[in-house]
């Protein structure tokens, strides 16, 4: 590993670090999460308001510390033409610390990979409060109960769920699958973009039920894409530095979205290229990419093997720039290098699987873990 | 008989077409900082090397990079306010948030936020509030606003907040231009924005040169309409043209690939222009180019125009070669305009790839007895290296995997072979000097529908015809002879993460532009230059 890509721990989010994480986030989107793009326009107008957010290391957070992770909720393709409220973020913060009378100490990420990595930093920026260095899933998921946080028992609720108008609605469910139900409702009705706060946690908590170093770990991606500094192999480079691995270099020959439930459902078909001619590879994505068939040159239909599934993190990259691609982006002729790289071990636990897992998205197939990682 | 006429950075080029698309003539003189007397030589020329009757000429088509060359000098721009409908939502981020503050300067920008906006699915996120408008007029009056960019949060879904405001607006500066952004952009408020933002501030220069090309081509005894290219090869009417500069940006392109197009004959093709530094790869579809999918950065301004889809690789006939025998690499640096004193074929001391054509007997420039010394398989190495990564960048831009033919134009096409591996034969066409012109002449005009639907279950269908009629619709309105309007393409992305069956559908119909019947506007009457949509 070269010293460019050393891991770091960052103490401070500025202008430069946004853009590093948004560049980072992206692969971490693993095809979905929406594009950091709106997220780093926003943490960077609040930086610039504000100033930079302090970044606290998740092993250094008091245990009586008082954690609110703030997101965004809904459609991503409607957050960039609505762009929230001036304190919109903020607010969804105010709104569950008034409700749950605790005075807030820091503000959290629930979800490292996308849009959902800034909105945090421009919270933070906004409120004066430092930023944990974590999230609660170490990639991007489409529901809100897909977290590391529900399998150690922290509730999703109370939550708010606030829109741009005023309005501020509070839950309180019965589990963490009802929130996402109801927040799901409210946020189609307050149009489709709404800030959430939830997981209210004490420092204990957090550390017991967050990925540890997340942000800083997207800010190292980032650092890792910029233009020239991976040299001639950044999809490698990046494989590498999540301690994954590149499945296969490809071309994509089709692309088949389908119409259903609101979400982007699909298929992308994949022929190997340069040491992988010959071999087929099938993408399955849900805004996310789920997972991945294998059918090698030697082999016919019947042959096809599931090679990686989620919760591990598979990621397209642009095979010469290794930016991320999104499933939205995905078109014939895209050089990419398809990359897994391990999910949090917590997810691998069978309560994992069934929380994150290919079952957990409607797939009958078992999960295909990298392997090689301690569970 | 038709005239096109491409204004490019150096040369204005010139044709005169038959009705049955022959070239009757064609020149090229170089282009003028006035456009009008450009083009008043242009249409000399045309006469000087086949004497015409002006009054024979059915249309006048005109590509030109002027207004994109002015936003990229920040020279010449209007006053202007971007007024944006959406409050309480988007204040997070005011207008012009992420423009380099030259340009913010150049364009003296002005932010205004007010009350209005869509939800996704159509409803209000606030009312309207005319007097919160006329505040903010007064204070653009007070500012010495001269234009005016409207753009109201989801205004794709919903056009009537900026229709209304921009009456209200109207009324208390009559002698502001209005520009709306569901005329310019799709859905994504920054993008589309800034595009309205660019147009604003560009439509005071757009009334001058349109003015200009009416005197230039009134006096050469012309009396017919006059059109501009888009974007995405149409033609719009002088009017269009008024109000929408942007719509010119990247007709440069666009002109020299569908001109590429028709003089080889193949209307589906990828098309191969090979210049002094690099060689840019686009594709046509029945004629019409790719757009890109993605945001498209103008000047350092992050837009959603509707731009060409362009791959640009770093191989030309000034691409520097280097390395021995079969090692050989090409570019991407170029000695760009300093070929012809650093190339060895010229006397210079530099190996390019022109050097290598020539060495190759490819093509006869300069002096050859200067290359007659270089390595066999050094010579045969670089040629597959350029050879191989044409190939692959044509590759990269095809949309299936159909094979699909190449033209090659440019003066650096030489460097390709008979037969690029993997696509088969390189067409090169005669004339290709004057493709862009030629590009330009071609009489089609487009009508597109690109909005947000809510597709119910067993709709679909449905759904999709009413699009289709109404690209159709516009087309027709936009001038095109009913009976020979198609539908071009037709897109169809759910939006992810969105409940309700909620689909962005594109339908684009083109057809031939009727030239007996004027289109909507009567194009000889002069037009107020603060005229609105």
């Amino acid at each position: 590993m070269s010293a460019a890509t050393a891991p770091r721990q960052l103490r401070e989010v500025g202008l430069a670090e946004v853009r590093a994480i948004s560049r980072g986030a992206a692969v971490l989107g693993t095809g979905g999460g929406g594009d950091p793009h709106i997220g780093a326009l926003m943490a960077a107008a609040a930086i610039r308001a504000y100033g930079p957010v302090a970044l606290t290391p998740l092993a250094e957070l008091p245990d009586d510390a008082v954690v609110l992770p703030v997101a965004m909720m809904g459609a991503p393709t409607v957050m960039v033409e609505k762009i929230p409220s001036a304190d919109q973020v903020g607010r969804a913060v105010e709104a569950l610390t008034r409700h749950l009378g605790l005075g807030v100490t820091h503000v959290a990420c629930i979800e490292a990979g996308g849009v959902n990595s800034l909105v945090p930093v421009a919270a933070a920026a906004e409120l004066g409060l430092p930023l944990v260095d974590g999230d609660g899933m170490g990639r991007a998921f489409p529901e809100l109960q897909q977290v590391l946080l529900t399998l150690t028992g922290v509730r999703a609720t109370p939550m708010s769920v606030v829109d741009e108008k005023g309005n501020c609605a509070v839950l309180d469910t019965v589990d963490n699958r009802w929130a996402e139900r109801l927040a799901r409702s409210v946020t189609i009705d307050m149009g489709c973009s709404a800030m959430i706060s939830n997981y209210a946690m004490d420092g204990a908590a957090a550390r017991r039920g967050l990925v540890p170093g997340t942000l800083s770990l997207a800010a190292s991606l980032g650092d890792l894409l910029e233009p020239g500094a991976a040299g001639d192999d950044p999809a490698a480079a990046v494989a590498e530095h999540l301690g994954g691995r590149v499945l296969a270099r490809a071309k994509v020959i089709d692309v088949e979205r389908r119409t259903t439930t609101g979400f982007a459902r699909g298929t992308a078909v994949l022929e190997g290229s340069g040491c992988d001619v010959g071999r087929t590879l099938t993408i399955d994505f849900q805004n996310e990419n789920l997972l991945v068939r294998d059918r090698p040159a030697d082999r016919d239909d019947d042959g096809e093997r599931v090679i990686a599934t989620a919760p591990d993190l598979i990621c397209l990259l642009d095979t010469a720039t290794g930016a991320a691609i999104t499933t939205e982006q995905l078109r014939f002729g895209h050089r990419v290098s398809v990359i897994v790289a391990p999910c949090d071990p917590r997810w691998r636990s069978p309560e994992g699987l069934a929380l994150a897992g290919p079952s957990a998205f409607g797939y009958p197939d078992d999960a295909v873990l990298l392997e090689g990682v301690s569970a | 008989m038709r005239i096109g006429i491409d204004v490019g950075g150096t040369n204005t080029d010139a044709v005169l077409l038959g009705d049955d698309d022959s070239v009757l003539a064609a020149v090229k003189s170089p282009t003028t900082s006035d456009v009008s007397s450009g083009i008043t030589a242009s249409l000399g020329a045309l006469q000087d090397q086949r004497a015409f009757d002006p009054a024979g000429v059915k249309a006048v088509m005109i590509g030109t990079t002027h207004f994109i060359n002015a936003l990229v000098e920040a020279r010449r721009l209007a006053p202007t306010a971007a007024l944006r409908l959406g409050l309480p939502a988007t204040a997070a981020l005011p207008p012009m948030v992420d423009w380099p503050q030259r340009l913010v300067e150049a364009v003296s920008g002005r932010s205004y936020l007010a009350h209005g906006g869509h939800e996704f699915d159509g409803r209000t996120i606030s009312e309207l509030d005319p007097d919160e408008l006329r505040r903010h007029a007064a204070d653009m009056a007070a500012h010495g606003v001269r234009s005016v960019a409207i753009t109201s949060v989801f205004s794709p879904v919903n056009t009537e907040f900026e229709l209304r405001a921009a009456e209200v607006l109207a009324e208390e500066l009559p002698d502001v231009a209005i520009s709306l952004s569901h005329q310019i952009g799709r859905i994504g408020l920054l993008e589309r924005e800034n595009a309205t933002i660019v147009n604003a501030a560009l439509r005071e220069l757009a009334s001058d040169i349109v003015g200009g090309l009416f005197a230039a081509v009134a006096g050469a005894g012309i009396d017919a309409p006059i059109y501009l290219s888009q974007n995405d090869g149409t033609l719009m009417d002088v009017e269009h043209a008024r109000r929408y500069p942007v719509s010119t940006f990247a007709s440069g392109p666009t002109n020299s690939m569908r001109g590429a197009a028709v003089l080889s004959g193949v209307t589906t093709c990828a098309v191969v222009d090979v210049g002094g530094t690099t060689s840019d790869v686009g594709v046509l579809t029945r004629g019409f180019p790719r757009e890109a999918t993605t945001e498209v950065s103008v000047a350092g301004i992050r837009t959603n125009f509707r731009m060409p889809d362009v791959l640009s690789i770093g191989i030309g006939g000034g691409s520097l070669v280097r390395g021995a025998g079969s090692s050989a690499t090409v570019g991407p640096d170029s000695v760009g305009y300093r070929l012809t004193e650093r190339a060895l074929v010229f006397g210079g001391d530099t190996l390019t790839a022109t050097d290598i054509a020539v060495a190759a007997g490819r093509a006869d420039i300069g002096d050859r007895a200067r290359v007659a010394h270089l390595d066999k398989e050094l010579v045969a190495a670089a040629l597959a290296r350029i050879a191989a990564d044409v190939a692959d960048a044509v590759d990269r831009m095809r949309t299936s995997s159909q094979p699909l033919p190449v033209v090659a134009v440019g003066g650096g096409s030489v460097l390709l072979p008979e037969h690029l591996p993997g696509s088969g034969e390189v067409l090169r066409p005669e004339n290709f000097a004057v493709a862009n012109a030629i590009g330009a002449a071609i009489a089609q005009v487009g009508g597109e529908v690109d909005r947000v639907f809510t597709i119910e279950p067993g709709r679909r269908g449905d759904v999709l015809e009413a699009a289709r009629a109404e690209a159709v619709e516009r087309a027709i309105s936009n001038g095109a002879v009913p009976s020979s309007v198609e539908v071009l393409e037709i897109d169809e992305v759910p939006l992810p993460y969105l409940p309700g069956g909620a689909t962005r559908i594109r339908v684009k119909a083109v057809g031939d532009l009727s030239l007996t019947a004027r289109s909507s506007v009567d194009l000889r009457e002069p037009l107020p230059v603060g005229s609105r949509a």
